[in-house]
């Protein structure tokens, strides 16, 4: 209860308020939202990984009925070549530019027509023809062009005499880890309607941060802020895939211009895979000394991921060696590798998934090579303050989240041998994983106004992706300002709303969250005496302590059981557990069910998920899901989320994001215990059966029944 | 935009007249695969002819104990008939690990074997490939060809037949039975699927214009112990990687008769008559198993990346003869 008698709504659980109307079909999604005199656009893309376009013979497609046009680099209007995003100019943003074809599956052409059908069947009648150049996908961490990352999120660590401490150390573990090329697979394919009215852009797009995005598409077609209006109401998931400005977006503005009327845009499944950023492919190098007790003397991860010439971007892998481990030398280093493909995009956990699978698993190399339980190992090297920050932690939940795991799990029965639990042919094992995932917050702004019939209304830039997000923050702003969540009425998904955090980098409630904390506090001190209506605004900008004493993270330990088959070597979990210190938790209900959302993308990229290019053409193969696999059903087994208690000091409520730990630690863990399983460590994702079944069969011909 | 002339017909002289007397038009069952195929530009017939109406839904008994499964009768009902699942568990076993539920209400037995593969250059119209465009190559040889074929492939097409349901079928000897303009006729499903040769879009022997109207499974004593075990990626809703129809009659310790097939191997279900040869007529040892094996895959030549389907086929092979053998209570005696 607060001051005022009202229950506290946040830490109640909750279904989601929209849930109703998506489970009814009644809210609508991007595409189902009609617009008066809609046009709808083709997207036609290259099929050469590098080269220049020689023609576009779109002469069969103009002939077609309803067709109204085609827009390629020769019509197109011209943009803004500096436009870019979090990482500054992102060449690959002007579409429609040039005749350079840079990454196949870039989209070069657009066929406008009355219906979809009409525009996709006249599309397929589009012959381009190429001068086609070498290309190069070959990716590596040694590739000739590979060069530093960008350090805009920090410089790497560089703490104590690395050399010397692997010099002095009982054991040195020295591995290299691979996982591939991923898409994130949002149910809802990127689509976007747009219109211009009196000078101003106006659409509806499937994205995950409105407010970002207009401001791209400001720069890009060179218009005041202020006249770029992006709505993202509902969205059917993003998985990091929607955070950038798509070409859904960007063409359907462009032909909205062109033709002087309303213009959709929906990418096809296949599109999307070959249109829209992936999770790069990464390679580790992980070197870990210790002292024959387990302690760690060096910590050194290397990582290197593929990225596109056109734009920067930042896999940021090393982030668990700077700060999960106490080492008296740490070492990261971030390799960059230009390749002719399209520019990569943050994906569930960027940076800290993969590098998650490198590091624990190099973690869980040492305590094997040492003999010393893989939990206890992780306990023992536990820092007092940050490794390389030499700050204090603002909380560090990790040790209660192993310990708390570990007695759900019954981890204290494990025998630590690999390779001796069989069950018929299936070999039994276990495994840990810990992860850290680095917490903040983003500027943001809301308004909240205090309405004559005792209700509030309050207006934000979030977007909710389908976590909850509208849900959780109605909560938030029902606490803040002391009422009931019925007298709140939420408005969301828009650009107009003003500046705010997407929904990304584990940050978007908990910006804005703290924005409409803020807002709430303001706006009662106005309210006091005052008639209403009474509206109060905050920016958190000046607020955000960018420069903090103490390093905030949140924090999980996953557990995993697997089964390996030893005559077919499939793969299967049993069982999967994550504990999570995330803060105060908003609304457990939908909490939890993010983070067994995330669990389960971790699985599937464990044993499932691999982008595959064509060694020749360099095209994707896999650009649907016949190719590319994500787990079923069958595959999930009974996955067990929860929290430790937690409170993060830094935020005024105590929240922190979980958006994405809850895929980063699962991949490690599964690997680990299929390491325990069957004896064989697999250091390359997916573990897929044809990976397995020749080392595990290898091993052990499965024996006849009966035989005497 | 593409426009296609749609027929429904509930007689079947009607139906053959329909296809016979438009070029380009092809028979609509189920839909699963052919709508898919139009969807991505594969396929584009002129006309569809809907044979749903057909009355050739029935799975009927034959005089010798065998079983009629009509061509429209839908994958779930076979998989749910007490005849099929009591007399060919293998069939049943196999229909229920394919695809789902929604689409085996819906494909139908003639549908089933007539699909086309998942190769992913199959399917993709921008790239080139001999079985959708004759002469225009092949990429999966040298490109991505991970669950591509290890029997039986030639330079021409590396592709897979993805059903689940026919591997079962050729290992008990199923007839195809079809009726066209000029009469009946029937085609063992083992001589159904052409070989690769050079001409990989001549899949079968069915001709032009003949409607499948039926399967029949003949009497197989040992198919009322067959096991299908079917091997993927993930734990529903994939294709084969390899599957195995097996059956296994075994009496006073010697193979009477055994059954054995592969799926996700080549460009048909794979009958492994070279290892049904080696088991048959001897006892039942982990030696003699591990031998029929090697026997079939010796001919196996796997590609860059597919090398491990040899291993797994292998394995499988033993695996399942292996449980039977056990479920038979015949044990080995090796």
């Amino acid at each position: 209860m607060n001051p005022d008698g009202i229950t506290a709504a946040v830490g109640e659980s909750r279904p989601r308020i929209e849930g109703r109307l998506k489970v009814t079909g009644a809210a609508r999604y991007t595409a189902d939202v009609p617009v008066a005199g809609l046009a709808h656009g083709w997207v036609v893309t290259a099929t050469v990984s590098r080269g220049r376009i020689r023609d576009i013979d779109a002469g069969e497609a103009l002939a077609q009925p309803g067709v109204l046009g085609v827009l390629d680099h020769r019509n197109a209007r011209r943009l803004n070549p500096d436009a870019g995003q979090y990482f500054g100019p992102d060449r690959s943003l002007p579409l429609l530019q040039d005749e350079v074809v840079a990454y196949a599956g870039r989209p070069i052409a657009l066929v406008v027509a009355e219906t979809p059908e009409q525009a996709r069947a006249a599309a397929a009648t589009v012959r381009v023809t190429y001068d086609a150049e070498p290309h190069d996908i070959e990716f590596s961490l040694a590739h000739p062009a590979a060069r530093p990352a960008s350090t805009l999120f920090g410089p790497e660590a560089d703490t104590g005499d690395l050399e010397a401490e692997l010099a002095a150390s009982a054991l040195v573990v020295d591995e290299v880890y691979h996982t591939p090329e991923e898409n994130h697979s949002a149910m809802e394919p990127h689509v976007a309607t747009a219109w211009w009215q009196d000078g101003h852009l106006h659409a509806l797009d499937s994205d995950q941060g409105p407010f970002g995005i207009s401001q791209v598409m400001a720069s890009l077609f060179l218009i005041d802020p202020e006249r770029a209006h992006i709505r993202a109401e509902h969205v059917g998931g993003g998985f990091g895939g929607k955070t950038v400005c798509g070409p859904q977006l960007i063409l359907a503005a462009m032909a909205a211009e062109h033709f002087g009327r309303p213009v959709r845009v929906a990418l096809t499944r296949r599109q999307v895979f070959l249109a829209t950023g992936s999770r790069p492919p990464t390679e580790q190098r992980v070197r870990i000394g210790a002292d024959a007790d387990g302690r760690f003397r060096a910590v050194h991860h290397h990582a290197a991921f593929a990225l596109s010439p056109l734009a920067e971007y930042i896999e940021w892998c090393t982030e668990q060696a700077r700060t999960l481990y106490a080492a008296p030398a740490i070492r990261t280093e971030l390799t960059a590798v230009p390749l002719d493909l399209l520019p990569p995009c943050s994906m569930r956990g960027p940076g800290a998934t993969p590098g998650s699978f490198a590091f624990e698993s190099a973690v869980d190399e040492v305590a094997e090579r040492l003999g010393i339980d893989p939990l206890r190992l992780r306990l023992l090297n536990q820092p007092e303050v940050g490794p390389v920050s030499g700050r204090p932690f603002s909380s560090r939940r990790l040790v209660a989240c192993l310990q708390e795991g570990a007695r759900r799990f019954g981890w204290a029965q494990r025998d630590p041998r690999p390779r001796v639990r069989r069950e018929g042919d299936l070999l039994v094992g276990t495994g840990v994983a810990a992860v850290a995932f680095i917490a903040g917050v983003f500027p943001s702004s809301a308004t909240i106004t205090a309405e004559t019939d005792g209700t509030f209304s309050v207006r934000i830039g979030a977007t909710d992706i389908g976590t909850g997000a509208r849900t959780a923050l109605i909560a938030v702003a029902a606490d803040a300002l002391g009422v009931g969540v019925e007298r709140i009425r939420m408005h969301i998904g828009d650009s107009d709303l003003g500046m705010a955090a997407g929904a990304g980098g584990s940050r978007g409630t908990t910006s804005c969250a703290f924005a409409i904390v803020e807002t709430a506090k303001a706006l009662r001190e106005k309210l006091a005496g005052a008639t209403t209506p009474v509206t109060a605004s905050v920016d958190t900008t000046p607020l955000i302590n960018w420069r903090p004493d103490e390093d905030r993270y949140t924090y999980s330990a996953v557990f995993a059981e697997v089964t390996v088959d030893v005559a077919t070597g499939e793969v299967r979990v049993r069982r999967l557990l994550g504990m999570f210190a995330v803060g105060r938790v908003i609304n457990p209900l939908l909490a939890r069910s993010q983070l067994i959302g995330g669990m389960i993308g971790g699985l599937s990229m464990a044993l499932h998920e691999e982008g595959v290019r064509d060694p020749v053409t360099g095209r994707l193969v896999t650009a649907d899901f016949a190719g590319y696999h994500i787990s079923a059903h069958a595959d999930v087994p009974g996955i067990e989320a929860d929290f430790v208690a937690d409170y993060e000091p830094q935020d005024p409520s105590g929240f922190n994001g979980l958006g994405e730990i809850g895929n980063a630690g699962v991949a490690a863990a599964i690997a680990n215990a299929v390491w325990h399983a069957t004896g064989t460590r697999h250091r390359t994702l997916p573990i897929s059966l044809g990976r397995v079944v020749e080392s595990v069969a290898a091993q052990d011909r499965p024996q006849a029944v009966g035989v005497a | 935009m593409r426009e296609f002339a749609y027929r429904r017909t509930s007689r079947i002289d009607e139906a053959l007249h329909l296809v016979a007397r438009h070029e380009g038009a092809r028979f609509l069952a189920g839909g699963t695969n052919l709508v898919d195929l139009m969807k991505a530009g594969v396929e584009s017939p002129a006309r569809l002819v809907d044979i749903r109406s057909l009355t050739l839904d029935e799975i009927g008994e034959t005089p010798d104990g065998g079983l009629v499964l009509g061509a429209t009768a839908t994958n779930s009902a076979v998989a749910a008939d007490p005849r099929v699942r009591g007399r060919y568990p293998a069939l049943s076993q196999a229909i229920l690990l394919g695809a789902s539920g929604q689409l085996r209400n819906m494909a139908t037995v003639g549908g089933n074997l007539l699909q086309r593969t998942r190769c992913a250059y199959f399917t993709d119209t921008s790239e080139p490939c001999n079985r959708r465009v004759p002469g225009s190559g092949c990429p999966a040889i040298d490109g991505a060809h991970h669950n591509h074929a290890i029997l039986g492939w030639t330079r021409h097409c590396v592709a897979t037949h993805p059903s689940d349901m026919a591997v079962p079928l050729i290992a008990f000897d199923a007839v195809v039975r079809y009726e066209a303009l000029d009469g009946p006729g029937a085609i063992p499903l083992s001589e159904f699927y052409l070989p690769v040769g050079d001409r990989p879009d001549r899949e079968t022997a069915l001709p032009d214009g003949a409607l499948i109207t039926a399967v029949t499974v003949p009497a197989v004593k040992a198919a009322g112990r067959s096991r299908y075990r079917k091997v993927r990626e993930r734990a529903s809703y994939a294709f084969a990687t390899v599957s195995v129809a097996a059956a296994l009659d075994v009496r006073d310790g010697v193979v009477q008769d055994v059954r054995l097939a592969l799926g996700g191997v080549a460009s048909r279900p794979w009958r492994a008559r070279l290892a049904e040869s080696a088991l048959r007529g001897g006892p039942l040892t982990a030696e003699r198993i591990s031998a029929a094996a090697d026997v079939e895959l010796a001919a196996a030549e796997p590609l860059r990346d597919n090398a491990y389907k040899v291993t797994l086929a292998r394995n499988l092979i033993e695996a399942v003869v292996t449980e039977l053998a056990a479920d038979t209570g015949e044990e080995s005696n090796g």
